[in-house]
């Protein structure tokens, strides 16, 4: 055998850091990953990656059209950044890619979380973020299972075989 | 590739015990390739890994997700039936290949 499959992962402790599409969306495919693995899984959701579990926001989420040099228009001709800037462009890009991954059973944010939790994994927010952006529990996606602070957070990190992902 | 035997017919498997071939499998093969990593199948798993069969030798690509849509059981109820990994045990004792989604 291996070494590394002498020690397969035990848990996983995913932050989610940033707002946008493809930022969630890292965060979300390898947290329900872990979770289909029988990986015990932990996501903590901190500064605008709160967006993905703000009731409010959660379905709203953008990708930047603006400042993104990996973005390209259909058949990879490079998106201009001054289009990128035209009120509505973000919106229908964003619109697409979600359009995109619903194609592939890839779900809405919401769907995703449940899925998650339903498996076994774990919902935090960030304490200091949620105070920056005024929020409350209930303005929070129920799933969320406590607004923590930093020392809590490594608290939930304890024991062997664990590691930390920052997308 | 190796060969296993189950409920007294020899069936070839690969290396992770995935049946290569689809069309040897019975709800006795599944009950006795669950039996062996210590899960008791009921009547409600087979309905379950019927489907799957079905989904996946029909060419689609198996998410978690559609098993959730299934009508045979929720998400939740999934990972209960088959704890641990759920999809990568389902499709195993489906007889069908080991799932290449990600989601």
């Amino acid at each position: 055998m291996s070494e590394e499959n002498k020690y397969p992962l035990k848990k996983v402790v995913i932050i989610c850091a940033k707002g946008s599409i493809e930022d969630v969306y890292a965060t979300l495919v390898m947290a329900n990953g872990a979770v289909m693995e029988g990986i015990e899984t932990k996501v903590f959701f901190t500064f605008f990656g709160l967006d993905a579990i703000t009731k409010k926001k959660m379905l709203k989420l953008h990708t930047a059209t603006v400042g993104n040099p990996a973005m390209t228009m259909p058949g990879g001709i490079p998106f201009p950044t001054l289009l990128g800037a035209i009120p509505g462009v973000e919106a229908g890009v964003s619109a697409m890619m979600k359009k995109q991954m619903e194609a592939l059973d890839i779900p809405p944010v919401d769907e995703f979380l449940e899925m998650i939790t339903a498996g076994g994994g774990e919902l935090y927010a960030c304490k200091l973020a949620v105070d920056m952006f005024k929020l409350k529990k209930e303005d929070l996606f129920d799933d969320v299972k406590d607004i923590i602070t930093v020392g809590e957070f490594y608290e939930l990190v304890g024991g062997q075989q664990t590691q930390i992902i920052f997308t | 590739m190796a060969q296993k035997n189950y409920s007294g017919v020899n069936i070839s498997v690969d290396e992770e015990g995935y049946m290569t071939d689809s069309s040897q499998w019975t709800k006795e093969i599944a009950k006795e390739m669950a039996k062996e990593e210590g899960l008791n199948l009921t009547e409600e798993h087979i309905k379950l890994l019927e489907f799957i069969r079905e989904k996946v030798l029909s060419g689609s690509a198996l998410t978690i997700r559609a098993i959730g849509k299934s009508g045979f059981t929720d998400i939740k109820g999934f990972y209960q039936l088959f704890p641990g990994a759920p999809l990568k045990k389902a499709t195993k004792y489906a007889g069908v290949s080991k799932p290449s989604t990600c989601v």
